[in-house]
């Protein structure tokens, strides 16, 4: 099946340093798809070539067979939700959500249908008059959300929408956005540096670092395969193990070793507890395994009690869990 | 008066956009100031009321007693009674036609001075010219709107008047004498307001500048990807939020020019009939024959200002509540 | 794009051009003193009278005063009504308002009735005392925009959360005035100074009609009787508020900011 959305050899290039180097990727119709990576890593730069406000130093892209690297922002049929989330402050939620109606020569009674459906389907019906200063930043952000979808575009595009909301509020929008961009069946990029919102709602994951995409894949293949040294750190906690026992660039996530021995455990480690940290449904334990810090994850057990600081553990796990982590 | 205004360097610390943008900005709108939990021990020094006495003293000696005592003079008599004769004074055809001349001339150099201050400063901010160009025209513009009085009028002088150097320049190399074809005369309503926009403009691009600033970039990309054009953008978005605070400029630059005496004074002198020109004259020689008509005059002048300044209050509180 | 990029160099060069050919023909004309030549003899004549350097220098010694006591008037009130007497800063507003409002040409008619000879205050009455109110007229005048100025400089530095890291570690008030707040408004005063300056020097309308011998009576005087020395003048003039001005611009690169870098 042809891709969807296409990007091939895209460069980006300010003056002399180079932000995007080459980068290629193809996805589906419908895919959820997250560009994740620390700040400066080109993933908003990427966003904003595909939007059409960064013109590529060298590079196509794609939606849908036709070739936009050339359009202009407003020709591209694209909808983007910022961080700011950008409601123009002077129109209503109403006016807001219908600008990309109004602009396209949709009527107003149908305009108002659309509205009041868009509405409907972020959880904010009757909110047509409200005006953006009169509402909270999660609400904003979903009229944002809604403005974007109206005009029903090919592609959406969401530039890290949740930064500058409340932790709380930030998981529960992201849930919401996943929802309703399954119920639409539109084509998302995502663009995020929490590696947590990337991993529960993206179908594929394209984790950058400096300018290039070290691993695209789904979710439990970035985290249990990662391809480089920077893909296993950067996504999930890792424990590098000693490489007296098992080697040079040997790791294992934290939640893979036990405290009791498990049918397909193969290996120990003992060391002593440094730090107990209890958070939750998951109790997270510093060990000292004769210099190297190892942590890890143990579930919250009712009837036992976690180990205490100080206390010897022996840790076991199985030699196939462990990582051999490449550049 | 001619305000004097800050130049606008690119950071926002110094108070930049001339008060007016910054002071209404704090006008109404609470700061999260922390009050202090009051100690428990004595102070022996009232370091509070202390500090702010100057202030107080120096605020209703040299600003409510002197207007209260020229309201009081309005409406008093030669004897000490109190009248309303003063008042009615000021309705004969030399005073209203005073009042008038000067209502024409702020209300022609806030006009133009909002249209084309505007224009530049848009050019300057949006229009895509190098970065540098904005410091440098914000300084200047500090400094021009500073610039006001007889250097202004003789600078127009030597431009436009009868020898001018432009006058000159226009009749040798275009043939075209602005005098005698052009019917110009410096000299006159349009010339003051010619000179008038020296300080308007500037006035008017240093407290608009904030307020383009404030078009965030987000709001013209959201536009752009909702498949607005340039013009639509403006249209829509961009010319509704400014809007109000170019009403409320063009206030300001009224009450501005309609206080203003050393320009008008160094340029047309007596001849051009407007209030403050009369009001000197008053003050100087009591050219009015009647004290009581001159403090009624000036009242008059206080009340047309701070309607202007009221109306700006009004329109920025009003544009700030969207910015929120 | 490329369209609106050729507007906006058209708006900006006839812009360019209204504010610049007067100050070339000006300083053209100053040039002119000469019969056939170019030459600086009308700046000569200028430097040359004594009223100039007496005119310009009692505006100068007024302009250091209007700063002074202006600092005293306003740098203490807007500390101390940001940090204990919030409910006192509408006042505040207003009261720096006001001189905006009310035309200068209005206050100094109103200075003149309520301080003349024969009133309660007589500050007309003396040369002195006439000095003293000048100067207290051109505090009025640069008090909105010291106020300003200082306001935002304690505004962007935080003065409420300074002063309290201060009492805890156990620092008097004096010292938190004389530490901390201070040297980091320092550049915000002398911003708010160097315009207060600007007005003073320029300034017509109060010192005509109180009878100083400032700078701004002897521009106009000249003005009557010479012909080219008035060019001089008006070019030095917008050379001097250009310096202030300038000051301004560089003392903002040395304004303490808070903001931390990103990474």
């Amino acid at each position: 099946m042809a891709a969807f959305l296409e990007v091939q050899n895209l460069v980006k290039s300010f003056g002399t340093n180079t932000v995007v180097k080459g980068v290629n990727f193809a996805f589906d119709k419908g895919e959820f798809i997250s560009l994740l990576g620390p700040s400066g890593c080109g993933k908003t730069t990427i966003l904003r070539m595909i939007a059409g406000f960064e013109r590529p130093t060298s590079g196509a892209i794609r939606v849908d067979g036709d070739d936009i690297t050339t359009l202009k922002p407003n020709e591209r049929k694209l909808g983007m939700v910022f961080q700011a989330y950008a409601l123009f402050p002077n129109m209503t939620v109403g006016d807001n959500i219908g600008f990309g109606l109004k602009i396209a020569g949709m009527g107003p009674e149908e305009r108002r249908a659309r509205v009041e459906e868009m509405l409907k389907l972020i959880g904010l019906p009757g909110f047509e008059k409200r005006y953006p200063y009169e509402m909270s930043g999660g609400q904003q952000q979903r009229v944002a959300l809604a403005r974007a979808i109206a005009p029903k575009p090919r592609l959406l595009l969401l530039d890290e929408p949740l930064s500058a909301l409340d932790a709380k509020i930030r998981v529960s929008l992201r849930e919401e956005i996943r929802a309703i961009q399954r119920d639409l069946g539109i084509t998302t990029v995502f663009v995020t540096h929490d590696q947590e919102e990337a991993m529960s709602i993206s179908d594929r994951i394209v984790v950058m670092n400096a300018g290039n995409i070290d691993q695209i894949g789904a979710p439990r293949d970035i985290y249990n395969r990662p391809a480089t040294r920077f893909v296993a750190s950067f996504v999930g906690h890792l424990n590098t193990l000693p490489e007296t026992a098992f080697g040079p660039n040997r790791a294992i996530r934290p939640e893979l070793f036990s405290l009791t021995p498990r049918p397909d455990t193969d290996t120990t480690l003992s060391g002593t507890v440094s730090d107990v940290g209890f958070l939750g449904s998951v109790v997270r334990l510093r060990i000292d395994v004769n210099g190297t810090p190892i942590s890890i994850d143990t579930f919250n057990g009712n009837a036992t009690a976690p180990p205490q600081r100080g206390d010897t553990v022996t840790l076991h796990l199985a030699s196939k869990d462990v990582l051999t982590l490449g550049a | 008066m001619h305000r004097a205004s800050f130049p606008h360097p690119s950071h926002e610390w110094s108070g930049t956009s001339p008060l007016m943008g910054e002071a209404r900005r704090g006008w109404g709108n609470p700061h999260s100031v922390r009050i202090m939990a009051s100690s428990p021990t004595p102070r022996r020094i009232p370091w509070d009321s202390l500090a702010v006495f100057p202030f107080v003293i120096f605020a209703v000696m040299f600003l409510f007693l002197p207007t209260l005592s020229l309201f009081g003079a309005a409406f008093t008599d030669r004897a000490g009674n109190f009248t309303f004769e003063n008042i009615a004074g000021l309705f004969t055809d030399q005073i209203m036609s005073a009042y008038w001349i000067s209502i024409r001339i702020s209300g022609a150099s806030a006009l133009l001075g909002a249209l084309i201050g505007l224009a530049i400063t848009l050019a300057i901010i949006r229009g895509k010219l190098p970065q540098g160009l904005r410091s440098a025209v914000m300084t200047f513009s500090g400094v021009a709107s500073n610039f006001a009085g007889v250097p202004l009028a003789f600078a127009f002088i030597a431009t436009l008047g009868r020898l001018g150097l432009a006058t000159i320049v226009l009749r040798t190399l275009f043939d075209f004498d602005i005098y005698r074809q052009g019917g110009f005369n410096l000299f006159s309503f349009w010339g003051l307001t010619l000179t008038y926009l020296y300080f308007q403009i500037p006035l008017m691009m240093l407290t608009i500048a904030p307020a383009i600033d404030g078009l965030k970039k987000e709001w013209n990309e959201a536009a752009q990807t909702l498949g607005a054009s340039t013009w639509q953008f403006w249209r829509y978005i961009g010319f509704p939020i400014l809007w109000p605070s170019v009403l409320g400029t063009l206030s300001l630059l009224f009450a501005n020019a309609f206080g203003a005496i050393a320009t008008a004074w160094a340029l047309t002198g007596s001849n051009l009939n407007i209030v403050t020109v009369l009001l000197y004259n008053q003050i100087r020689g009591d050219a009015l024959q009647n004290p009581g008509l001159g403090a009624a005059l000036a009242v008059g002048m206080i009340l047309i200002t701070s309607l202007a300044n009221v109306i700006y209050l009004v329109v920025a509180a009003r544009a700030e509540r969207w910015m929120k | 794009m490329k369209s609106q990029k050729f507007w906006a160099w058209l708006v900006f060069g006839l812009g360019a051009a209204y504010f610049i050919v007067p100050l070339l023909a000006t300083f053209e004309f100053s040039l002119r003193m000469r019969r056939g030549e170019y030459s600086f003899d009308a700046y000569a004549s200028v430097f040359a009278d004594p009223k100039f350097a007496a005119s310009f220098s009692y505006s100068v010694i007024v302009g250091l005063f209007t700063i002074v006591v202006g600092m005293f008037v306003v740098v203490p009130a807007v500390y101390f009504v940001r940090l204990r007497m919030p409910w006192l800063r509408p006042f505040m507003e207003f009261v720096t308002l006001l001189p905006l409002v009310i035309p200068a040409l209005v206050l100094v008619y109103g200075y003149i009735r309520l301080y003349g000879s024969s009133s309660l205050i007589p500050f007309t009455g003396s040369i002195l005392g006439t000095d003293i109110l000048l100067t207290c007229a051109y505090v009025t005048l640069a008090m909105p925009y010291m106020y300003r100025a200082v306001d935002n400089g304690m505004r962007t530095i935080d003065i409420g959360t300074l002063t309290e890291a201060a009492q805890i570690m156990g620092a008097s008030q004096m010292r938190i005035i004389t530490s901390i707040i201070l040297p980091n408004i320092l550049v915000a005063i002398l911003s708010g100074a160097f315009l207060t300056f600007a007005i003073v020097i320029g300034e017509f309308t109060i010192a005509s009609l109180l009878n100083r011998p400032a700078f701004g009576p002897y521009l106009v005087g000249i003005g009557t009787n010479r012909a080219y020395e008035p060019a001089a003048l008006a070019i030095i003039s917008f050379i001097i508020t250009w310096g202030a001005m300038g000051m301004i611009n560089v003392l903002g690169r040395f304004a303490p900011r808070t903001y931390a870098r990103t990474d």
